[in-house]
């Protein structure tokens, strides 16, 4: 009721009220009169009747001015105070209601305000609180994605539906490796299934369930896979445990063991060839050679055909070692445990440890720079450190120098002091003891460090110049520089890589059907194509492909597909001019039928979004019969969606929606720029659709259907 | 009576110094080039003991002496395989097709006529 009504209303009752009881009096004061006091009153009073009326007239000026004064002081002040109340825990926290109105309204609005205050501080804080988690989650998530691309081994997180969730730009790159397609098939929210063999992880899950104790480490299995491209990999897998103990996933971690294995399978090759290869001219020469001994009889005739044989056997056998030799020296070369490192660094370690172990100074003389050595470093360094160990107790050497440089294939590199001359046949006894350095013993000797390597080592004393200087000098391998692995290639937006997505451990609506998913929530491969004209059933044909992945509302800017096509027809010059790819660039690049299939593979389990969708898919169905395949996913067309949130809107044309919701149009003209900035711009649309009801899969390919520009049809 | 041994080898060095060796030993030598000629040969020759080569073309050793076991008048026969191939799984590969004796080439002469003597002594 309004405050005015109320106000009268109140009048009204009190008003009628007074009246009342003044009548109510003034009866019972009458009838306990004579009849004719009785009768002289009411002449009286019906005299005075104006003077009475005068006086209900005041009574009601009297009622209308307290009740009045009730309102001002109570009704209304309360009626503000909870109105302001209601704006600042709504609206405006730092507004304070007005102190008016009676003293008790006034101590309440007082109590409200400093509640108001304390809530303002409390609020401040918590956002306070928030944005700090949230600037350390950012730094964390940044970390973690750093960290995750400089680590050499591949990793691949994914859920219990074997989603990928996780991965890094080394395992993208194992699994890329010698495929010619486009697109990269490690990707969020993708199966792990079209990477590695159902059945392999099936059995690693297994394994893991099988192994599990409750209170101990989560256990881990191997196995050895072969990815597409006939790389093998050693894969790691190792279960992911929820809060609840439960399995909630699996990490994979992937290692090329391609190299290793080929080597492997050399070197036994190569023990299998001497041994098979060597063994028959060995026993034919053994046969003769004991004849020749057996009998001494034996006539000058026979005797020379056993001589010739042992003669003719042992120069097939030195052919025979000479071969097996040279053509799997890489393989003897090859140990696991040697590594490529940079001889400047390895001989700082070698200092380091003389200097903190034995007190002897040591100076880096001449090293080149660009000098890598095949070494397992500790051993060496272990090396080098009980030479000038032997060479300070021995002989009193108190300097050392090092000096490094390529020569050949191998890399010298010297330990060289002043002064004393050490005994010819020092070295030669130091070669066979166990090294031992400062208190540290080893069991290794000199001569099994330098077997390990395929190195040697010597005493040298002529220098360079003719002046004489003693230095022991060593043989070794030299390595190859180690490359940098590589780095993933910045997104257009040069923003975070974006390698995982731990929403998706989270497959609530998974079990519901399709179109029964939330718009927000599915995965989507926007495209777009550029052609050579308008008029697929005309012959014009698909010239590039470019597409791009939405995961949990976010465009993944690493997991693109982007691929010319050479169109086996000439491209004309109205065509050239919209995407500006001359027929050069078009030459030698793979035919539509063997781009399809690799672009069918990317779109797997995704829903299709094209702007203008109806154009794009007449040519993906027109090669149907050519590149057998069929793409059945539903379609949605930024077009149509966006006449759907704007149908008072006549333009829907892309750089004309771009502009209507604020989307920066970069690269237009590109099948990948293009399909970028539909991907953007269907983000934008999202949220419009829901506001119109419009939040299933379902509903929005409804909507699109109702519109207007469903009609066209190419 | 003179104990007979065939022996089977594609290559003819060992062949020379085995028949040779064999001969000196005082066995009656007969020779085959190859798997298929062996079992030929071994219906005429009437062998006491086979000295089975295993790597040769066509039909191996070891399919040689596969066929020998098979046929019931051959059981009696016996083989020694010579062999460049030493690892343990295929002595035992010739042993259980029925080699009486597996050897690793090279080998001693007189220890594989010892073997050999011993061999026949028994039968």
């Amino acid at each position: 009721m309004k405050a005015r009504y109320k106000f009268l209303l109140w009048t009204a009752i009190l008003f009628v009220a007074l009246l009342a009881i003044a009548a109510v009096l003034g009866v019972a004061f009458g009838t306990g009169l004579p009849p004719q006091d009785q009768e002289v009153l009411l002449r009286v009073l019906a005299s005075r009747a104006p003077l009475l009326a005068f006086a209900a007239v005041i009574l009601l000026f009297v009622c209308a001015g307290a009740v009045k004064w009730l309102f001002v002081e109570y009704v209304t002040a309360i009626h503000a105070l909870a109105e302001q109340t209601g704006v600042v825990l709504g609206a405006n926290d730092t507004l304070r209601v007005a102190t008016e109105g009676a003293r008790e309204v006034a101590a309440a609005a007082a109590a409200v305000n400093r509640l108001a205050e304390a809530h303002r501080e409390l609020k401040h804080n918590v956002e306070l609180r928030m944005r700090e988690a949230g600037a350390k989650l950012e730094e964390e998530r940044n970390r973690l994605a750093a960290l995750m691309s400089e680590l050499s081994e591949g990793v691949l997180v994914c859920n219990s539906e074997g989603r990928v969730l996780l991965y890094n730009e080394r395992a993208r790159a194992l699994f890329a490796a010698g495929t010619a397609s486009a697109g990269t098939l490690v990707g969020l929210g993708r199966s792990v299934f079209s990477l590695i063999d159902r059945g392999q992880i099936a059995h690693a899950l297994e394994k893991l369930e099988r192994l599990r104790r409750p209170g101990e480490a989560p256990p881990n299995t191997r196995f050895v896979t072969a990815t597409a491209a006939d790389r093998l990999l050693k894969v790691r897998a190792a279960p992911f445990l929820d809060s609840g103990g439960a399995m909630a996933g699996i990490v994979l971690t992937l290692e090329d063991v391609t190299g290793l294995l080929d080597q492997e399978a050399s070197r036994r090759a190569l023990l299998q060839a001497l041994a098979a290869g060597v063994r028959a001219p060995v026993a034919n020469i053994r046969a003769a050679a004991e004849n020749l001994g057996a009998f001494p009889a034996m006539g000058t005739e026979r005797r020379a055909v056993f001589v010739s044989i042992v003669a003719e056997e042992s120069r097939g056998l030195s052919r025979k070692l000479n071969e097996a030799l040279r053509e799997y020296a890489d393989a003897l070369k090859a140990n696991l445990s040697l590594e490529d490192i940079r001889a400047v660094d390895l001989l700082g370690v070698a200092r380091q440890r003389i200097e903190s172990a034995l007190g002897v100074a040591v100076e880096l003389g001449s090293i080149d720079e660009e000098l890598w050595i095949r070494a397992d470093s500790f051993a060496l360094v272990q090396a080098l450190a009980f030479l000038a160990g032997r060479l300070h107790e021995d002989y009193a050497v108190r300097r050392l120098q090092f000096s490094a440089r390529a020569v050949g294939r191998h890399a010298e590199l010297d330990l060289g002091w002043d002064g004393a001359i050490v005994a010819s046949d020092a070295l030669s006894l130091w070669e066979i003891e166990p090294m031992q350095i400062g208190d540290e013993q080893t069991p290794l000797a000199l001569r099994d460090v330098l077997e390990r390597h395929g190195g040697e080592v010597w005493y040298h004393t002529a220098g360079p110049g003719g002046q004489r200087s003693a230095r022991f000098r060593f043989l070794l391998p030299a390595g190859e520089a180690a490359t940098a692995p590589a780095r993933a290639a910045a997104g257009p937006a040069a923003s975070r890589p974006e390698f995982y997505d731990f929403d998706l451990f989270r497959v609530s609506d998974a079990s519901l059907a399709l179109q029964e998913r939330k718009l927000a929530a599915l995965a989507y491969t926007v495209f777009d194509t550029e052609t050579t004209g308008l008029e697929p059933s005309a012959g014009d044909e698909i010239i590039s492909i470019g597409a791009v992945r939405i995961v949990n509302g976010r465009i993944l800017r690493n997991e693109v597909f982007e691929q010319l096509v050479d169109p086996c027809r000439a491209l004309s010059r109205d065509s050239v001019r919209v995407h500006g790819i001359e027929a050069e660039a078009l030459a030698g690049q793979p035919t539509i039928e063997r781009v399809l299939p690799a672009f069918h593979r990317f779109c797997e389990d995704t829903v299709l979004v094209a702007h203008n969708a109806a154009f794009d898919m007449r040519f993906l169905e027109l090669k149907e019969p050519a590149s057998g395949v069929r793409f059945a996913q539903p379609v949605l067309d930024t077009l149509l969606l966006s006449a759907a949130v704007h149908p008072a809107h006549v333009d829907h044309f892309l750089e004309s929606i771009a502009e209507r919701l604020g989307v920066r149009v970069i690269g237009r003209h590109t099948a990948l720029g293009d399909a970028l900035l539909t991907g953007e711009i269907f983000l934008k649309l999202v949220p419009l659709l829901a506001e119109r009801g419009i939040v299933t899969l379902g509903q929005a390919l409804q909507a699109s259907r109702q519109t207007y520009f469903a009609r066209i049809q190419y | 009576m003179t104990k007979k041994v065939l022996i089977v080898d594609d290559e003819q060095n060992i062949v020379t110094a085995l028949e040779y060796l064999l001969g000196q030993s005082g066995y009656q030598v007969e020779v085959a080039q190859n798997g298929e000629e062996a079992l030929a040969v071994v219906d005429s020759f009437a062998p006491d003991l086979v000295l089975l080569d295993v790597m040769m073309p066509r039909v191996n050793g070891y399919e040689v002496c596969r066929r020998l076991r098979e046929r019931p008048e051959w059981r009696h026969v016996k083989i020694v395989m010579l062999s460049a191939k030493g690892r343990e799984v295929e002595v035992s590969k010739g042993i259980s097709l029925g080699a009486d004796l597996y050897v690793v080439k090279p080998f001693s002469n007189t220890e594989l006529v010892a073997q050999i003597d011993a061999l026949l002594a028994g039968a």
